[in-house]
């Protein structure tokens, strides 16, 4: 190992000359090798502890995600064809078609999200943060499988540069990066993120006809590879059947509701007649592409709470937040407010049934954690996770045009988070005060 | 209600157990009732929820019952609450003889175990010693260069003055021993560092007027007291500063017992001297308007000389680091605010108090804790205030030892020191760790050797038992705040760490003083500094504002 370190000492770029280059070199240098400076005044040990592995555990909590997300890109692309309908059927398929729309976005995502970084920290001479290594984790989880790529990197260099770097970079921003990179695209773009058609990637359409788009030079690669081995191609595709709506769940809850029986007790609409329970919970249902898969999900949160990066108490209050007024909502159902306003159907999906539509459970694990934009007092957190949940819910259920209220229900408490801390920080005084 | 309670003896938490049992099985025959078809995971999580949220209802209705019998005015000490609270746990580590009255559990804090406590062994280096200094550096509040007394070439007795701070010229800072000033040294701008006594091979003292306690006056004790240097002992808060004679402390505050890394054990110094010790409490009950409390730890074996000492409120302390800090413990007694002023000392400065009074000279000898995985043994010593670190461990270091730091006082707020350096003033322990100038091949991911964190990242947390060898690498870079809570995890007061940091960084006074800075001194938030994330210096920050707040005092 001395060999290596020798050299890369050696070849240190100046960083008065090339800043650029230093801050890639540093960056890349303090990736492989812990720094070795001691302490000086102070504490003379310091905890293992530090930013890099903090982030990086919170990456790796979201490894599941990816996992299924990909598969699932694949799965609801040959889905709508009608074509390998079964889980493992087309395994190698669905796996290659995810690889061919994920990659893309991910490498699109960390460029443009590093390389400002890098810019940046070359310019204020200082060490590169490892922020963005979480933030560009998550962008690529929160985007629908057919994305396009300028867009994408529009959003995040707008979320990267005006939402964090602008305010001093790392630690010092006000709203999630990830998030707002979301919400750009969400105003800006409105077609490309909402509606029944862009969870599906790899469909066009033809003449008024929805079919799969023509392959790819990527795709006639794995082509090549499956023939080798005599597996199935990818061929010309196939045509959307024509039953297939691409509906997410929130879709239908939103206009037929969670389950609807006729006179005879038979299943006949809402969210139940399309997808099952079981479904839903292992993620094979559209959506962005990380928030489907419930297992790798739970498990990431317990992970994260498991090793104490992430905070329990916001889970927790955003869970407890979003199931109370989810069940108020379950009461209102059937009034005649609800009914007239066209809202019955949805306020009356039950309240845990929202936990297996949506990204609810992946904004609780992942979003809303996020230590910088939340509340930092922990009678704070708790009033930021409630908020968040009884916001989200309210947004998710009344909001007219777009089933789903996480995103802007984290980003409107990531304002309020300075004054719901401010309150439990004047409180502290006052109780100091009052004593003396 | 409340009588019904505690008819019910909920105390014992036998039924509580069995009750929370009970609870437990009904609502496995009830599932059992219900559940016909075979369950799902969706289902088994919703079940997990559904209990999460039934939890959540019974410690609502747990608060609402303690509040009710809060109000009602219940008696106090009985526990109503369905749960067993956290004294039943840590009943097994309470040591026999603490009486649950004055006893305070602090349920937050960390122990950092590291390998190279002292034996207890004690040797008496006090004749074996040569040069011993007192440091201006070591305190706070006084200028950088006081008005020194003595001249190189000087003979002083053990109890001379040695300098005394311009502003103040009452408070005189003696020699621990006898011999000649051999060395007065200076450092940046002319700043006084060190004064160096080469001491006598018999220490001879400086004759010291019987004193009876009982009759003399208020004003002819605080005489007393500043002319054979008793003020340089008590630290003054807020902003831990040399005691002032001429403020009257609203209340005296000893620590008995250090929670701090290879601290030295109260029993070790204590030894022996322990009529010392109680005269020193006697003479500090005279010098506070309200009283003398002492701060004792309740998870180490009892000791007669401090549970029957004289003069003073004491209180127990359960808990890990810091538990043992002074500041701590008057934040669970009787908190301060910035207009407050109270004394805090440690044991050794007690006895030192109360030989005045016992021996009649001002005996400065120190037990010190030689401590650190570098020595090849750690052990204790008898010497005295300011010795010099080569003559204490000689034979503990081995010749192939370099690359090390020596620190005297413990790895979280000791100063470092050179191998040639002097012990500082209120230091009784000497810490020797590794220095960590090291690249280490993805030692932010995969690190090879164990090493001390709060963090449950790391294996060894599994291992609470497990001593460290632990080194000064910084283990990551310096960053921005971005961990949020991670301080409030190890400080056990109702303070908000980092929002006082903040305010501090942005020289807000007012929001300074309201989140606590009055309670607060650099060893009080070392322990955050070692668990922060973002490896922000806190101690130096602290000290910046106590300092601005001092000035606008």
């Amino acid at each position: 190992m001395k060999p290596i370190l020798n050299f890369l000492e050696k070849i240190e770029p100046d960083k008065k000359k090339s800043p650029f280059l230093h801050a890639v070199f540093d960056g890349l240098f303090t990736f492989l090798y812990a720094p070795k400076s001691t302490t000086k005044g102070g504490v003379h040990i310091r905890d293992g502890m530090d930013l890099k592995r903090t982030m990086v555990m919170v990456v790796l909590a979201m490894q599941l995600c990816y996992l299924l997300g990909t598969y699932n890109i694949g799965h609801q692309h040959f889905t709508a064809m009608g074509q390998y309908l079964g889980f493992l059927e087309g395994f190698h398929l669905k796996l290659a078609h995810g690889l061919i729309k994920l990659l893309p976005i991910f490498v699109v995502a960390h460029v443009v999200g590093l390389g400002i970084e890098f810019w940046y920290a070359a310019k204020k001479g200082h060490a590169i943060e490892e922020g963005f290594l979480v933030s560009g984790a998550l962008i690529p989880l929160i985007m629908p499988p057919d994305i396009p790529l300028w867009i994408l990197a529009v959003a995040v260099a707008f979320a990267v540069i005006l939402g964090k770097e602008a305010f001093g970079g790392t630690g010092m921003n006000i709203w999630n990066v990830a998030l707002l990179a979301r919400v750009f695209i969400f105003f800006a773009y409105p077609t490309t993120i909402s509606g029944d058609e862009v969870w599906i990637s790899g469909i066009e359409k033809v003449d008024g006809v929805y079919m799969s788009e023509v392959y790819g030079w990527a795709h006639q690669l794995f082509d090549g590879f499956f023939n080798w081995f005599n597996l199935d191609t990818f061929g010309h595709g196939g045509v959307v059947a024509d039953s297939y709506t691409g509906a997410t769940p929130l879709s239908i809850a939103k206009t037929e509701g969670w389950a609807v029986y006729d006179m005879a007790g038979n299943l006949t609409g809402g969210v139940l007649n399309t997808y099952s329970i079981n479904q839903m919970f292992w993620g094979l249902i559209p959506g962005s592409i990380g928030e489907a898969f419930k297992p790798g999900i739970i498990i990431g949160a317990l992970m994260l709470i498991g090793i104490g990066i992430a905070s329990w108490r916001i889970m927790l209050s955003m869970i407890i937040g979003g199931s109370l007024v989810a069940m108020m909502m379950n009461g209102m159902a059937g009034s005649d407010a609800a009914i007239a306003m066209n809202l019955d159907e949805f306020m009356a999906v039950p309240w845990y049934a929202h936990f297996y539509m949506g990204g609810y459970l992946f904004a609780m694990a992942f979003m809303a954690t996020d230590p910088v934009t939340a509340a930092s007092t922990n009678t704070g957190k708790w009033i930021y996770g409630f908020m968040i949940g009884a916001i989200g819910m309210i947004i998710r259920v009344w909001n007219p045009a777009y089933p789903e209220g996480w995103m802007l229900a984290i980003l409107f408490m990531n304002t309020f988070a300075p004054l719901i801390d401010h309150y439990v920080l004047s409180f502290n005084i006052q109780k100091r005060l009052s004593r003396a | 209600m409340i009588k019904s309670f505690q008819r019910m003896n909920l105390k014992s938490i036998k039924i509580k157990s069995a009750m929370v049992f009970c609870l437990i099985l009904m609502a496995e025959s009830l599932s059992a009732q219900t559940s016909g078809s075979g369950l799902s995971i969706p289902t088994v999580l919703l079940w997990v929820l559904a209990a999460v949220i039934v939890l959540a209802a019974l410690f609502m209705g747990e608060s609402i019952l303690k509040l009710e019998a809060n109000n009602s005015g219940a008696d106090k000490k009985r526990n109503y609450s369905l749960f067993p609270n956290r004294f039943d746990f840590f009943g097994s580590k309470i040591k026999p003889g603490v009486p649950t009255g004055n006893l305070h559990v602090l349920s937050k804090g960390h122990d950092i175990k590291l390998e190279g406590g002292a034996e207890r062994v004690l040797l008496d280096f006090t004749s074996k010693g040569s040069t011993y200094a007192i440091k201006p550096t070591d305190f706070h509040g006084i200028a950088p260069i006081p008005k020194v007394q003595v001249e190189v070439g000087d003979n002083v007795l053990a109890g001379d003055a040695l300098f005394y701070d311009k502003a103040n010229p009452n408070v005189k800072f003696c020699s621990p021993v006898s011999g000649e000033v051999i060395a007065i040294n200076r450092g940046a701008k002319r700043a006084i560092t060190e004064v160096v006594v080469l001491a006598d091979k018999e220490i001879n003292y400086r004759s010291v007027n019987k004193v009876d306690l009982s009759s003399i006056d208020q004003e002819s004790l605080l005489t007393f007291l500043q002319e054979n240097g008793v003020f340089p002992l008590i630290k003054r808060r807020p902003f831990q500063l040399v005691a002032n004679p001429a403020e009257t402390p609203r209340d005296i505050f000893v620590s008995t017992f250090d929670t701090a890394p290879l601290a030295p054990d109260t029993d070790m110094v204590l030894n022996g001297r322990t009529t010392a010790f109680h005269k020193g409490l006697e003479v500090l009950s005279k010098l506070t308007s309200g009283k003398v409390h002492l701060g004792i730890d309740a998870m180490s074996n009892q000791l007669d000389a401090i549970n029957n000492a004289p003069f003073s409120e004491k209180h127990w302390f359960a808990g890990k680091h810091p538990a043992g800090n002074v500041g701590v413990q008057i934040h669970h007694i009787a908190p301060i605010s910035m207009n407050d002023v109270v004394w805090t000392l440690g044991v050794q400065e007690v006895i030192t108090i109360g030989a005045l009074f016992t021996e009649g000279r001002y005996n400065a000898e120190r037990v010190v804790a030689i401590t650190g995985a570098e020595f090849n043994k750690n052990h204790y010593v008898k010497t005295y205030q300011g010795a010099c670190l080569s003559d204490l461990i000689k034979e503990n270091v081995s010749e192939e030892v370099e690359n090390v730091r020596f620190v005297s006082g413990d790895v979280l707020t000791g100063s470092e020191i050179a191998a040639n350096g002097y012990l500082g003033f209120y230091d009784d322990q000497i810490t020797v760790l590794k220095e960590g100038n090291y690249n280490e091949m993805f030692g932010w991911l995969l690190p090879l050797a164990p090493r001390p964190s709060i963090s449950r990242t790391f294996p060894g947390f599994l291992m609470p038992n497990y001593e460290y060898t632990a080194d000064t690498n910084t283990h990551g870079e310096r960053r921005a705040f971005v961990v949020t809570g991670q301080y409030e995890q190890v400080l056990p007061m109702d303070i908000y760490p980092q929002h006082l940091m903040k305010a501090i960084l942005t020289n807000d006074y007012e929001r300074m003083e309201g989140l606590g800075l009055a309670e607060l001194v650099e060893e009080d938030v070392a322990l955050c500094e070692f668990v922060c994330t973002s490896k922000q210096p806190l101690q130096q920050i602290l000290r910046e504002g106590l300092d601005m707040m001092h000035e606008q005092m």
